[in-house]
């Protein structure tokens, strides 16, 4: 009986091995996804292109340069129904942006304010303050929008009400009048001499900037506190006050004045403006109030109490130990809040204020019916301001971050 | 020392004097509105404005409210028995809108003799969902919450009874796959084949067999078209649909993301990024507008699904975000432990990993819900019939016509009954699933 040594095992490579070996295994997968990842796009851009053959249509942005032929009422650079598409854009682009920033804004300080108030020992304050975080929390943006503009067209008197013996009236002497066609407030005039009035008030900042650089040095250096807040506030208030004062007074206010039907003069706020902007940063500020308050709780209590066991001031505590601690926990969801409020200012649908979405992705797409161009070049817009956003939240927060281990 | 007080004092008294009463100014009412209102000028000011803001806001409010009209045909016929009710031009609600198109806002123009098809799939729905809210229940009821999502779609949409019976045997059918190939083929070839043998099942069989059944037995519910949905059900739809789709997806998502396989990684990334950095509104015009190009031509299909679609891949991508903080959260510890007693990657997640870090997630999750629950009345702006959509409609009859606060106030209240009730069960459930420690 011959018995046949048992071969030795081979080190070969078996198919097997792709899957059930870890040193393979992570391999195939990947390779396994980034196949059916193409497959899958190429099934988009070959449906795509097939879809366009038919429609008879091709891929071109061209359209941007031609005459876009439709009006935009609410615009903050020169444009007329002879612009350009591209033109058109960048006033919506421009439109958003306003808006995004008015309403940043506003929501923080309500937000700061109901937040620390919520947290307030003041019972009905307390209670005030919850009310309106949970209803303008629970309820959809959309219907705040509406009901704000519904409230700013239909509960405000119409322009000829303001008329001798009519039954409204303009507000802060006479300078503001809410009307439904808009809010009327007065508008800046520039005289020659408002640019040296410029240059002295942007100087004075600097010098405040430097004032504050220079008290944080001597402390750091000498221990010794200077008055940092009384100084850097008359530094921003005197030279300006002087300077406008001895250059005559350069910058006036042209008041709004009704005139046969209307206002005239002044600077006009559309109603559609005015409700976004309410809507957008009551509804926003009732996320930052809880994003505020929540950062506040997060400072422990033995934190005030170690500053003043040390003999800090209320004040210097509150600048010193516990805002930098709740800042950092406030941040970065504070940020997203911004995002939120600028990608929700698309809402301006609903209420007809020409954003970026009404004129790039809408009347647009609508006259040239390039929906794939118009779309696309949307959604890159909101992607770039997104990714601009986060990267400097992404920024700050490696700056604050705990430097442990 | 005690010995020699004893001795000197002569007298000691024998009873208690009974306490006296603390001051006035320092109990009950007093004591109450002393510190909560009026501890100090900051606050005696803050609680005057406040007060006086309450005064002067239920001064408006109540008498609109308490002296509203609740039965009549038009917003004419509503200030016609305002006058002669409450005098005239007195502030006066008309909620009588309500109560005349009651049926549209709760249903769109859903069919009225069938009204009791959504009735019954909400209430279906509580039945189905209440295992998964609440642990105390019996967990058998769990199976009726694995099949409700094709009872609710019959009843809502019907049609035969075939075509979700067969789409459930295509569940079956992979089971079945999956029990027979295991022993013989290895468990890889038996998770292939549960996979594929019911994707042919309902891309091949299910159309043809489901219609030769209508044939032979027509068993099933009047066909309602999407076009019919409107009202809350419609947002209510959308919204537990997204839901229910849009969590485990997140969790796929949350996890691709923490992946490190380079590819995999990149991919979530990139499609968590594009979907988060644009707004919701402009996704659903791309439902609404682009679909058709990137589907192969001729594909038609119904616009609710597809906005539901475009829902939860949004929802998707914000609670993968969530997620992620959860599971970054973790202690490095926990996945070492994991790896340390042997568990796969896929054991490991679902038995160590996932049930903490959802855990510390539930407030985002929730807050996510409540943020697509909200969302779903963007869908107005692609032509369906939501409550806002519907609040308009209502106000273009020329019954209606310039009727606002009494549609808004109801819309916005049932909005907020759902959504704050949501966020009170996110914070039962923390308290339940609390252990002290994190």
């Amino acid at each position: 009986m011959t018995t046949t040594a048992a071969e030795p095992p081979k080190q070969s490579f078996h198919l097997g091995q792709l899957i059930y070996d870890t040193r393979y295994r992570s391999l195939t997968i990947q390779i396994v996804a980034l196949v059916l990842l193409m497959l899958f796009f190429s099934w988009l851009v070959s449906n795509t292109v097939q879809n366009l053959a038919t429609l008879g249509k091709d891929f071109d942005f061209s359209y941007l340069g031609q005459r876009a032929g439709y009006d935009i009422n609410q615009r903050l650079i020169d444009y007329s129904s002879e612009s350009t598409h591209a033109r058109a854009a960048l006033v919506g682009i421009l439109n958003t942006l306003l808006v995004a920033f008015m309403g940043c804004v506003a929501a923080t300080i309500i937000g700061v304010i109901a937040g620390v108030l919520r947290l307030s020992s003041n019972w009905i304050v307390s209670r005030l303050m919850t009310v309106y975080v949970e209803g303008f929390r629970n309820v959809p943006l959309l219907l705040w929008i509406i009901a704000i503009f519904a409230l700013m067209t239909e509960g405000t008197p119409q322009p000829r009400d303001f008329r001798e013996g009519g039954t409204a009236s303009m507000l802060l002497f006479d300078s503001v009048a809410i009307s439904n066609r808009g809010v009327y407030v007065p508008a800046p005039v520039w005289g020659p001499g408002s640019l040296a009035l410029g240059i002295v008030f942007v100087l004075s900042i600097v010098g405040i900037w430097a004032w504050r650089r220079y008290a944080h040095a001597r402390q750091e250096r000498t221990g010794e506190i200077l008055p940092v807040f009384a100084v850097s506030l008359a530094l921003l208030l005197v030279p300006s006050v002087l300077a406008y004062f001895v250059l005559g007074a350069p910058i006036g206010l042209d008041y709004p004045e009704l005139g046969g039907f209307n206002f005239a003069g002044g600077l006009h706020l559309r109603n559609s403006l005015i409700a976004l902007w309410l809507a957008l940063s009551l509804y926003t500020g009732a996320f930052i109030a809880e994003i505020v308050r929540g950062g506040i709780l997060a400072v422990s209590r033995g934190q005030t109490e170690a500053a003043f066991a040390l003999g800090l001031r209320p004040r210097r505590t509150m600048n010193l130990v516990i805002l930098p601690q709740a800042l950092r926990v406030i941040i970065p969801p504070l940020i997203s809040q911004y995002l939120n409020l600028t990608k929700n200012s698309s809402l301006a649908i609903a209420v007809g204020y020409m954003d970026v979405r009404s004129t790039l992705g809408g009347i647009s797409i609508n006259q040239t019916g390039r929906e794939l161009e118009g779309m696309l070049l949307l959604g890159g817009f909101y992607l770039l301001l997104s990714l601009v956003i986060s990267s400097a939240m992404n920024f700050y927060n490696s700056r604050v971050k705990l430097k442990e281990r | 020392m005690s010995d020699t007080h004893a001795q000197t004092v002569a007298f000691v008294r024998e009873s208690m004097v009974p306490p006296a009463d603390p001051p006035l100014g320092e109990t009950g009412i007093f004591k109450w509105v002393r510190e909560n209102l009026f501890s100090s000028w900051l606050n005696v000011l803050l609680s005057v404005l406040s007060i006086a803001f309450v005064v002067w806001a239920l001064a408006h409010l109540l008498p609109w409210f308490l002296q509203s009209v609740w039965d009549a045909g038009s917003l004419t016929e509503c200030r016609e028995i305002r006058d002669a009710r409450y005098g005239e031009g007195a502030a006066s609600a008309c909620f009588a809108v309500i109560t005349e198109r009651w049926n549209q806002l709760l249903f769109g123009f859903y069919p009225p003799e069938h009204y009791w098809r959504p009735v019954l799939a909400f209430v279906l729905f509580l039945v189905a969902v209440s295992p998964v809210l609440f642990q105390g229940l019996p967990r058998r009821l769990l199976a009726f919450t694995a099949i409700y999502p094709f009872i609710g779609y019959w009843l809502l949409w019907g049609g035969t009874i075939w075509g979700p019976l067969l789409v459930i045997a295509g569940f079956v059918i992979g089971w079945g796959a999956f029990r027979l190939a295991e022993p013989r083929l290895g468990t890889l070839a038996a998770a292939i084949a549960a996979i594929l043998l019911p994707l042919a099942w309902w891309f091949f069989a299910v159309g043809p067999i489901a219609g030769d059944l209508a044939q032979i037995a027509p068993i099933g519910l009047v066909r309602i078209g999407s076009g019919d949905f409107g009202g809350f059900m419609l947002a209510f739809i959308i919204g537990v649909a997204g839901i229910a789709l849009s969590f485990p997806l997140g969790i796929l998502l949350a996890l691709g993301r923490q992946s490190h396989l380079f590819i995999i990684n990149k991919s979530c990334v990139g499609f968590i990024e594009i979907i988060r950095g644009v707004p919701l509104i402009v996704w659903l015009f791309t439902a609404s507008l682009l679909l058709n190009y990137f589907l192969p031509p001729g594909t038609n299909f119904d616009l609710m699904l597809r906005v539901i679609i475009m829902v939860t891949l949004f929802a998707a991508a914000y609670m993968a975000e969530v997620i992620r903080g959860g599971l970054a959260a973790l202690p490095r510890g926990q996945y070492e432990a994991a790896d340390a007693l042997g568990l796969d990657y896929w054991k490991a997640m679902r038995l160590i990993i996932l049930p903490q870090a959802l855990k510390i997630s539930i407030p985002g999750i929730v807050n996510t819900f409540i943020g697509l629950f909200k969302d779903t009345t963007l869908v107005v702006f692609i032509g369906l019939l939501d409550p806002i959509g519907l609040s308009n409609a209502i106000r273009a009859s020329t019954e209606w016509n310039g009727i606002y606060w009494e549609l808004f106030v109801f819309i916005g209240l049932l909005f907020w009954i759902c959504c704050f009730s949501m966020s009170r069960y996110s914070m039962y459930l923390e308290r339940k699933l609390e252990t002290g420690h994190r």
